[in-house]
């Protein structure tokens, strides 16, 4: 496997421009100026990059909807606003290699013709904001940045829904985050209501090596369907937690082991959350006999999503885990639509209950129903990112919320 | 009193502007403004806000209450910030937070007597991998135990 995004991450200082670019930043700027804007379009199409944000979609098929022609600007958002429970993968690219993303921003807006790009940082990642924002003046100080382009920082302030493309640009704009109904899709009708483009931080980053060795390198690697590398961040029970460049594909198995170092005093593992806290959870067998692509985990009846993985060892308990993820959706629904709003409150309500022994008879399938009523019935996916661990974390662990009804109490 | 931000916060304000195509759009940047003025974001500033950007004060209101990191009144002097996310609560977040309040003799939500510590709880701050964590103002302290914890407050003026 080549290092895509992580083979500047260990030498020191790589986040400024003179170590970057001892290291290769920018150079792919000038075979980019040589092609013509369709011609990149063309590359990273070819190259099978998909979304690394989490929903996976084919990044050059998205820069192809932008209208051709348009006589309104085009606007590049690039979304750092890394909050679902598990990630943390963004968050190493700004720290360690800014001018990667730099390098990145520059090749999708040359494809898109974007002359504006906003930067969105979630307002906790104030340092790198501060990381970023430094090494953004030092590019730009270097003339690397054309006077054609501007690059302008927006900080957020809180709020988990603004990772939603649409709530994304809502904040942007002034409003509350609160997500879009679609159509229109931001391609066509997004931040000012004009054309628009949002692409994750590890997505962008991922360009300068297809523009440097060419599409058909980075397909080289990955699968089928999942081409290149991705990064994966693992915590939860696990020896050696971390952000780590993987080539799509690899099994689980051999992730937790050669990379994280195995389960914490080889306790036996529980259960694996593989794409951060939204996606439907995987048993231990389910996870063992898995692999790290879009279409090997779908397959498993789960998500490669943002590649936060979440890894639970038999000391937890999986009633508390979900209480703890309910919670989170909770807290963080935006409150626009009703099924959400009220769902999520009802879920964590029933789940609290449940882990303090105090489960009713039928509160099971009172929150199967619940997640049935919430998913695919909002205008945003966030009901279906709480649903999608209910009914697997009940299906699959379904004794275990048993033992609790029976015993009247956690039992661990 | 009606409010308004110093000489040198005010054209950074203006500047702001500049970068988008509605006024509106300077909203957020405008409320950090404010926040890293006061502390909070107080009535006043709202209505400054609202006329410094053409837009109503329930607008300002709407969007001020809508996230979580504007605070609506004045915090003690340090902000820290538990995070008690799944992934944090794995590798001892509860025991985390009750060492901290324990340590500050304040509940969540509250302000130390001298106005020195603010304890908030929060949901996922992409620090999963070095959990328990903290975040105190713009830093983040990350994991952490008690010697740790003893340290970092201490050094806290």
């Amino acid at each position: 496997m080549k290092k895509v995004l992580t083979k500047n991450f260990d030498i020191p200082d790589s986040h400024t421009l003179k170590v970057a670019r001892a290291n290769g930043a920018y150079a792919s700027l000038d075979k980019l100026f040589k092609m013509k804007p369709e011609d990149v379009i063309e590359e990273v199409k070819k190259s099978g990059l998909r979304g690394r944000g989490g929903a996976g979609f084919s990044t050059g098929m998205k820069w192809g909807f932008i209208p051709k022609n348009t006589d309104k600007p085009v606007y590049l958002v690039v979304n750092s606003d890394e909050s679902e429970p598990g990630t943390f993968k963004d968050r190493a690219i700004l720290e360690k290699d800014p001018h990667l993303l730099i390098e990145g921003i520059i090749i999708a807006a040359r494809a898109i013709n974007s002359r504006t790009v906003y930067v969105y940082f979630r307002g906790e990642y104030y340092r790198q904001w501060e990381r970023f924002f430094g090494a953004l003046k030092e590019a730009k100080d270097a003339g690397l940045i054309g006077n054609d382009l501007q690059i302008h920082t927006h900080r957020g302030a809180g709020a988990y829904i603004c990772g939603e493309e649409t709530a994304l640009l809502n904040s942007i704009e002034g409003w509350r985050g609160w997500p879009r109904i679609r159509p229109p899709f931001p391609a066509i009708a997004g931040l000012f209501g004009c054309p628009t483009i949002v692409n994750n931080v590890e997505t962008l980053a991922s360009l300068p090596f297809i523009m440097n060795e060419g599409a058909a390198a980075y397909a080289a690697m990955g699968t089928e369907k999942s081409k290149g590398t991705k990064l994966i961040s693992v915590c939860g029970h696990v020896k050696k937690p971390g952000v780590y460049e993987i080539e799509l594909g690899l099994p689980i198995a051999k992730f937790l082991v050669e990379y994280a170092g195995g389960t914490i005093e080889e306790r036996p593992l529980k259960a694996v959350i593989p794409g951060g806290s939204s996606v439907p959870v995987l048993t231990a067998a389910e996870a063992l006999g898995g692999c790290l692509s879009y279409e090997a985990c779908e397959k498993a009846g789960t998500m490669l999503g943002s590649g936060g993985m979440i890894v639970i060892d038999e000391s937890a308990c999986v009633v508390r885990c979900l209480a703890d993820i309910a919670k989170f959706y909770h807290h963080e629904s935006c409150g626009q639509c009703t099924p959400c709003r009220e769902g999520c409150g009802w879920i964590k309500k029933i789940c609290d209950r449940i882990e303090a022994g105090d489960g009713r008879d039928g509160d099971l399938e009172l929150m199967l129903s619940i997640a049935d009523n919430m998913q695919g019935k909002t205008i945003c996916v966030f009901a279906d990112a709480l649903a999608m661990p209910v009914k697997s974390f009940v299906t699959k662990f379904r004794s275990d919320f048993e033992e609790h009804m029976r015993l009247g109490r956690c039992p661990k | 009193m009606a409010f308004s931000l110093t000489k040198e916060r005010q054209v950074e304000a203006e500047d702001v502007l500049k970068r988008y195509p509605t006024k509106r759009a300077a909203l957020l940047p405008v409320l950090w403004l404010v926040q890293e003025q006061t502390g909070y974001v107080p009535a006043e500033a709202v209505e400054f806000a609202a006329k410094f950007l053409d837009i109503t004060t329930t607008e300002v209101w709407g969007v001020v209450t809508f996230y979580t990191m504007f605070n609506r009144k004045p915090i003690g002097r340090h902000h820290i910030q538990i995070c008690t996310n799944l992934c944090c609560k794995l590798k001892g977040a509860d025991w985390l937070l009750g060492y901290v309040k324990e340590k500050l003799s304040i509940k969540v939500g509250e302000t130390t007597r001298d106005k020195k510590f603010q304890l908030s709880t929060v949901e996922c701050l992409g620090s999963c991998g070095t959990a328990p964590m903290m975040q105190i103002d713009n830093d983040y302290y990350e994991n952490l135990d008690a010697e740790k914890v003893d340290k970092i407050i201490s050094q806290l003026k």
